[in-house]
């Protein structure tokens, strides 16, 4: 071995990375060759510059709590959380009486959001339509069956499409009840066995917003309105596949 | 009931990685309200996907999403830091072997260090930083990095002999900057 190709390799061979006929081959060379040790001594060096400078940064502690909080279902989580401000609202909460806890749920400092509540219950139903074997109540692939099909059980028209030709067949429409109101659910398949439960009701408000994906349970949901009419889609699809059929819809 | 398990085994498998995952991000970033941003976000997409974990090495799957999140956010709010791109050619080193500054280089304190790590192109530091600070083998930083070991090791070689150079030349009296 010369110089040139010892290049690069003793780096490898200061980090232990080389076979044991590879490192030898270097330390004989490394034996002959003063330029090539001395080169070897300074990554030594730089290394034991670098450990002992202490470079090492560590997270703030107040970053951990952050992260903990943000996770969804955080309070099931509680168990790790030190004795500290938790606590405190916890048990201060039913003597401050019903005034605070609205202040408290208005301003959603604490507790799951009304984001991460509303994707528990979106969850909840599509568990419950696969559990009951009530999927469907009007089954059908023909969105021009399905849709007039709504007409009269919902006070709005879910817009329906069958995406079969995109690999997600409609299976057919069920009312469901969310959020305090009936409303449209859409039934999809993807390769024969992923069922995507899609709910759809009137918007509280009517700016559209661009697609959110989350996570409950195990299960992926996306999110999204547009027109006037919330979407939420939920199925045991991974994430990608089921971005997929929300951006079919668009 | 399920769900209880998968909060308890985030807690348990990704948790303890959040200094590694802050360190990471920090150097990448070189600030620390950036490098807080992006461990955050980048614990709530771990969190998201960690139904797609099944077992193997938690520190390397969870620094391979800070390394993404970061890369995103570098594109977004710091597009001049990824424009480094490195003809290797080029900007090719010059080789400071000769210089017998082992010495100082070992004398060389926090401050120098910092910034000389800090100066170097953000795929070097990512190197320098996976390698001599999270001490991670070649093949787990090539799998992360998604590049071959041999590009793991010709980055660390010339990332080393850039701070070499940078550590060297500040801590010879009399040659300036």
């Amino acid at each position: 071995m010369n110089c040139q190709e010892i290049e690069t390799l003793k780096h490898a061979y200061a980090d232990g990375e080389l076979d044991l006929v590879r490192a030898t081959e270097i330390e004989h060379h490394l034996s002959d060759c003063r330029a090539c040790s001395q080169a070897y001594e300074n990554i030594r060096a730089l290394s034991t510059a670098l450990k002992s400078a202490d470079l090492y940064f560590k997270a703030p502690a107040q970053l951990k709590r952050s992260i903990r909080a943000s996770l969804p279902n955080k309070a099931r989580s509680s168990p790790t959380m030190s004795f500290g401000w938790w606590q405190w609202l916890k048990w201060g909460i039913p003597a401050a009486g019903t005034a605070l806890i609205a202040v408290l749920l208005a301003t959603a400092s604490f507790g799951p959001s009304p984001e991460a509540r509303l994707a528990q219950e979106v969850t909840a139903s599509h568990l419950r339509s696969l559990l009951a074997d009530h999927l469907t109540d009007v089954a059908s692939s023909d969105q021009h069956t399905v849709k007039p099909w709504f007409a009269g059980k919902v006070d709005f028209a879910p817009p329906v499409k069958d995406l079969a030709a995109q690999g997600f067949p409609l299976v057919g429409g069920r009312l469901d009840y969310l959020q305090d109101r009936p409303v449209a659910a859409l039934v999809y398949l993807r390769n024969q066995h992923h069922k995507i439960n899609l709910f759809i009701w009137p918007a509280t408000r009517s700016a559209n917003t661009a697609k959110k994906s989350t996570v409950s349970r195990g299960h992926n949901l996306i999110h999204w309105n547009e027109s006037g009419m919330t979407f939420w889609a939920v199925s045991d699809l991974n994430p990608t596949e089921l971005r997929e059929f929300a951006d079919l819809l668009k | 009931m399920e769900e209880l398990d998968e909060q308890a085994r985030f807690e348990e498998t990704i948790m303890p990685h959040l200094d590694a995952a802050y360190n990471l991000a920090r150097w990448l970033t070189r600030n620390e309200h950036d490098a807080q941003d992006v461990v955050q976000d980048a614990f709530l997409r771990a969190f998201k996907y960690f139904s797609g974990f099944h077992g193997g090495n938690s520190r390397s799957w969870l620094l391979s999403i800070v390394r993404n999140t970061t890369y995103t956010w570098l594109q977004k709010n710091r597009k001049q830091d990824l424009a480094t791109v490195f003809d290797e050619k080029i900007h090719d080193i010059e080789d400071t072997a000769a210089n017998p500054e082992a010495l100082l280089l070992k004398n060389a304190d926090h401050q120098e260090v910092m910034r000389a790590v800090e100066q170097l192109p953000v795929e070097f530091r990512e190197v320098m930083v996976l390698r001599e600070l999270e001490g991670m083998s070649y093949k787990e930083i090539a799998e992360m990095a998604e590049v071959p070991i041999g590009t793991v090791m010709s980055r660390l070689a010339r990332a080393r002999k850039q701070l070499q150079q940078a550590l060297g030349q500040r801590l010879q009296p009399g040659v300036s900057q």
